[in-house]
């Protein structure tokens, strides 16, 4: 159900600072709202959420209940030669969503 | 009730040169660009029009808002527009067909399609909308059930298909079967007062164009961007489902979606947005 997308330029000039965009589409159940029987609808969100160039991190952050459905998150980062972007999402339920983009750096 | 306008109106014209211009809510000078690919959001309005120009609702939001549709990646309704391509490819109903074994690839079959709807529909003798010619396709070309107002996909696959025509100018052709005729009944629709707070459409979105109600910024309401995104639904909003909540908030009753009022609604303020991009999905507040 969860589907991750990414948006990393194709190419970027070395040292350039570059935008990196990733969107999953996630129903983020918070564990707060009750069903029309009025059962808990148990918790269920990407708890976790990071981003490697090359195997180093690059970002990484911490999701809370909070935060709304398909999240969003938007960062720079520093490019100083080619490689492959690695991003992880991780689900309370323990499965993991990987999505890769390579760049070019000249 | 002239007379009291122009006392408003120079109120506002006082507190401008005082620097306390929060009243007015003017829009932006600034161009919709989405994707590198220019729209026009700020064109000469048609014959016979109200205003001398025609302005898209982006132009009357905030930055933040104004800025996720700049890009597609970060215009939250594509993950609708991306559902209703699924659903174009779905096989569904007797016949066994999808939209795409007819109408194969939608970015070039649905290319410019949706900018001149609402057409005239020569079989039902009244105007059709993408939602009903959706529906029509499925009922006698594929054999499926009709959509209900707003389930089962009918926003999403909307969406996608008008997204196809994202930059097309929007042109109803009036000429066809008796569409002047519904469009004088829209244009009657949208002068005439109702609900408990007595409005009409052109009470706000005419005479308070550019002005502050409460604490949102009133636009033309134009529908070229419909089904639009907004942020206080967190999803597609259908331009019937507008229409109802406009109605609503003036405390009148709402006609049904689809019913003959609300259609000639539809061709009419489709007509007051004549040469606007189509910017479905667009992004609002």
């Amino acid at each position: 159900m969860a589907k991750p997308r990414v948006k990393v330029p194709n190419s970027a000039k070395a040292g350039e600072v570059i935008t990196i965009k990733t969107l999953i589409s996630h129903t983020m159940e918070s564990g707060q709202r009750k069903d029309k029987d009025g059962n808990v609808i148990p918790r269920k969100i990407i708890n976790k959420f990071t981003c490697e160039f090359n195997g180093t991190k690059v970002f990484e952050c911490d999701v809370d209940p909070a935060i709304s459905a398909n999240p969003f998150f938007e960062f720079t980062a520093k490019v100083n030669e080619s490689g492959t972007f690695k991003f992880t999402w991780v689900d309370d339920d323990g499965t993991v969503y990987t999505d890769e983009k390579p760049i070019e750096v000249n | 009730m002239k007379i009291h306008l122009k006392i408003a109106a120079t109120a506002v014209a006082a507190a401008t040169v005082l620097g306390a211009g929060s009243l007015m809510a003017d829009p932006v000078d600034e161009k919709l660009i989405i994707d590198g690919q220019e729209m026009v959001s700020r064109t000469k309005a048609p014959e016979g029009h109200p205003f001398d120009e025609v302005l898209s609702g982006w132009l009357f939001r905030t930055e933040e808002t104004r800025a996720l549709e700049t890009d597609t990646f970060s215009n939250p309704a594509m993950l609708g527009v991306e559902r209703g391509q699924e659903i174009w490819n779905t096989v569904e109903g007797k016949e066994g067909k999808s939209c795409a074994s007819c109408h194969g690839d939608a970015a070039e079959s649905m290319k410019g399609v949706a900018a001149n709807y609402p057409k005239w529909d020569k079989d039902a003798k009244r105007p059709i909308n993408i939602e009903l010619q959706i529906n029509k396709c499925r009922e006698n070309n594929m054999g499926a059930e009709p959509y209900e107002f707003d389930k089962g996909g009918q926003k999403e696959l909307t969406a996608y298909i008008k997204h196809q025509s994202l930059g097309a100018p929007v042109k109803v052709d009036l000429s066809q079967g008796e569409l002047q005729s519904w469009w004088d009944k829209g244009k009657e629709i949208y002068y005439t007062r109702k609900g408990q707070l007595n409005l009409s459409c052109s009470n706000c979105h005419e005479d308070m164009m550019g002005k502050m109600i409460r604490a949102d910024h009133l636009s033309q309401g134009q529908v070229n961007g419909f089904p639009t995104y907004r942020l206080k639904n967190a999803g597609l909003v259908s331009v019937h489902n507008r229409f109802r909540g406009c109605m609503r908030d003036v405390r009148a009753s709402f006609p049904k979606a689809f019913s003959d009022d609300l259609m000639a609604l539809e061709v009419y303020v489709t007509w007051r947005g004549t040469g606007l991009s189509v910017e479905t999905p667009a992004v609002r507040q």
